[in-house]
């Protein structure tokens, strides 16, 4: 059968079981909304993490930019998974135990205050939009390159399939709808993972596929054959880094950090019912996460090699199918500049900035494309989005395992937008309308607000998929910059710092933001020319700012705590109470 | 502890919304005594403490800043830093936070305060 065949039946069998869910799952109360009635199995929340966790960003891109990154991409292997270990070892016990609806819930109770519970709500909202836009280009690649429909149709059938399930389930219907998207995603990933091991190193476990030998039968250890090939080709050795240690450390450090204070990550332990079960499901989570995380950087590898293999060398009517398919998606480009006819895969970008095409075909029939040449003698750009989506058919593996990553692909992006979308109606809501704004809500008009801001919410999120601003990628940085600055320290010092008042979080989270925002804004927007180690605080790039806004953070908190009144008696006796495990309730509104 | 404590707790387990506010400052607080709240403060911070020192030496020490260093060793064909950086940390991750939750567990219980009711609950062991 063909792909587009097969893809249009994998799709539509993992949407119809995503809908089935939705219905037999409705939410009935704000607790069932925001928190899954509180009654969640910590297995079953563990796979609704993960997959709340690891977003198109994880499944789409990662392996990809490893793929060209190299050495380098372990900042992502251990960012993520590292971070993760930071929220379930110093927040979701305690986060749980607290048992109320949202992130600003605890920051405004935990220091007394409307505008901290304001300072976290715009934070959560920003983080939130902005990784939102990331997950529906995800979708939109999807969908224009295996489904060949327009990306704004595509982006609309899965804000239709949020909608069902998001706003009628709430994160009831989230939570059960997630863990079946772990189950896809996961299937997906490891399908083509061990084929591909299995192709390259003759090994079916990938994770050791990647140390072992060419299955070719040069004997050789595939690490070696690529580090070889690479330096052939004028690249670093894959296994030699390019960025300094301490870059390498800080963006490490900002990635752990920051991941560790996104708020849709965290919200997933209101959802377990005691103490003890947010720490099992952060250990369950953790493991379905680690399958993907360890696959990808074996991933990378193989991709690599495939890669220069199945283009390098080649005339361009000879090139395999994937190649051109992407090519006219626009995310591959040729040009021609020895006029060999044949594509020449060197290091260097091939041209300035990413392809526009012009259009008229050129003598070997590629797209044109109008872009300013470069010196290199490289003549490919290819995008990095692309490498896991068009793996299997760079590996020339059977159809239906191209349309498995497609149905793949949409789980993760699916699952995370879903959760995104949560907190920031829970945030709207439930801390700015009924918290702040109008107190006498009643539960019923809350949950109907709460459905209201979740498809608001949707519809800006879909519109950044359709028309994807030309900023999405530089400000992927500011979402766990941002939130490495501001939410992670006040929530960590509110918990192990009894002594942290309102004045020195607030100031603490003021100075970390606006240092992060505006060391990032500078260097990315302001001053592009000068984005380059020579010019960066301590040799730190925009991408690892954050964990020093965090160190900003914590410090001014301290200084500021130090010399202002201490919290009022109610709230350390708060803060004892959530470092005990005994007595928790199901997460509520405590009134 | 008193039976008192038992019933706010588990009633809470039935989902009765009759909007009872728990309050975060009442009961279980006033059983657990400041003493043995400190100590069990204590413990949790070390057993913490501990955990993290591994967890930067896997991930910050060995992946990155003594990773050329490892390099030089091979391990399962892997150069031993890189395999740190890429495969080594991620596993020790996982095993650290089960160590957590079955050392957190004991050390609830030692003191005290572990939130294992009498009566069955919901989610349970897996």
């Amino acid at each position: 059968m063909a792909v587009q065949t097969l893809t249009y039946i994998f799709v539509g069998l993992t949407f119809g079981l995503y809908i089935a869910i939705a219905l037999w799952s409705r939410a009935r109360s704000t607790t069932d909304f925001y928190v899954a009635g509180g009654g969640v199995n910590p297995v079953i929340n563990g796979m609704a993490t993960a997959a709340d966790w690891m977003s198109a960003a994880s499944f789409i891109s990662m392996a990809g930019i490893i793929a060209f990154m190299g050495r380098d991409g372990a900042v992502y292997l251990l960012g993520w998974t590292g971070g993760y270990v930071l929220l379930a070892l110093l927040l979701a016990p305690y986060l749980r135990k607290f048992g109320q609806f949202t992130v600003p819930d605890f920051i405004g109770e935990r220091y007394y205050s409307r505008a901290a519970r304001v300072v976290a709500v715009i934070c959560l909202v920003f983080i939130s939009f902005t990784y939102i836009a990331g997950q529906m280009r995800g979708v939109g690649i999807v969908f224009s390159r295996f489904l060949e429909v327009h990306i704004a149709t595509g982006v609309l059938i899965g804000m239709g399939i949020v909608f069902i399930y998001a706003v009628l389930g709430g994160m009831k219907g989230i939570t059960y709808t997630q863990a079946a998207q772990y189950c896809v995603l996961i299937f997906a990933y490891m399908v083509p993972a061990i084929f591909i091991s299995l192709l390259v190193s003759g090994s079916p476990i990938p994770q050791l596929g990647f140390a072992g030998t060419m299955a070719d039968g040069s004997g050789r250890a595939v690490l070696e054959t690529l580090d070889a090939t690479l330096l052939d080709l004028g690249f670093g050795a894959y296994t030699d880094g390019a960025r300094s240690t301490i870059d390498i450390f800080a963006i490490t450090a900002a990635l752990m950090i920051g991941t560790a204070g996104l708020p849709h990550v965290i919200v997933r332990f209101f959802t377990v019912p005691k103490v003890s079960d947010a720490r099992r499901s952060a250990g369950w989570a953790l493991m379905f996460i680690a399958i993907l995380y360890t696959t990808a950087p074996a991933v990378a590898v193989f991709a690599r090699i495939n890669f220069v293999e199945s283009v390098n060398g080649k005339p361009y009517d000879e090139t395999p199918a994937w190649f051109r398919n992407w090519e006219d998606i626009g995310l591959v480009a040729w040009q021609d500049k020895n006029d060999d006819g044949r594509l020449q895969y060197r290091a260097g970008a091939p041209f300035a900035g990413a392809p526009s095409f012009s259009d008229t075909r050129g003598d070997s029939g590629e797209r044109l494309i109008t872009n300013t040449t470069t010196e290199t003698a490289n003549e490919v750009y290819v995008d990095r989005d692309i490498i896991v989506l068009a793996n299997p058919e760079i590996a020339a593996l059977p159809n239906w395992v191209v349309a498995l990553v497609a149905a793949g692909g949409l789980a993760a992006a699916l699952s995370t937008a879903a959760g995104l979308l949560l907190v920031i109606s829970a945030a709207v809501s439930h801390d700015l309308l009924k918290k702040t704004f109008s107190p006498n809500l009643s539960e019923r008009q809350e949950l109907l607000y709460a459905r209201i801001a979740i498809a608001v919410a949707l519809g800006l999120a879909g519109l950044f998929g359709i028309y994807p601003p030309a900023f999405v990628a530089q400000v992927v940085a500011f979402a766990f910059g941002l939130a490495a600055a501001s939410l992670f320290p006040a929530i960590l010092l509110g918990v192990f710092s009894k002594r942290m008042n309102k004045e020195g979080a607030i100031a603490g989270m003021i100075v970390g933001l606006i240092f992060t925002f505006g060391y990032i804004v500078y260097f990315k927007f302001v001053s592009p020319g000068s984005n380059t180690a020579a010019y960066w605080l301590f040799g730190i790039s925009p991408e690892g700012i954050g964990f020093i806004g965090a160190a900003l953070n914590f410090a001014v908190a301290g200084i500021v705590a130090r010399f202002t009144a201490p919290p009022p008696d109610a709230v350390q006796d708060l803060v004892d109470d959530i470092r005990l495990p005994s007595g928790a309730g199901v997460a509520r509104d405590h009134g | 502890m008193t039976g008192d404590q038992t019933d706010t707790t588990s009633s809470v387990f039935h989902h009765d919304d009759q909007g009872n506010p728990i309050g975060h400052t009442s009961h279980d607080n006033e059983a657990v005594s400041k003493s043995r709240m400190s100590a069990y403060w204590r413990a949790n911070l070390k057993f913490l403490g501990a955990l993290l020192v591994v967890w930067f030496a896997v991930s910050f020490g060995a992946g990155i800043i003594f990773a050329d260093t490892l390099d030089q060793y091979s391990f399962l064909g892997f150069p031993l830093g890189f395999w740190f950086s890429q495969q080594g940390a991620i596993y020790v991750f996982v095993v650290l936070i089960f160590i957590y939750v079955i050392g957190m567990n004991r050390i609830d219980k030692i003191h005290g305060v572990d939130d294992d009711e009498s009566s069955p609950t919901t989610g349970g062991s897996a």
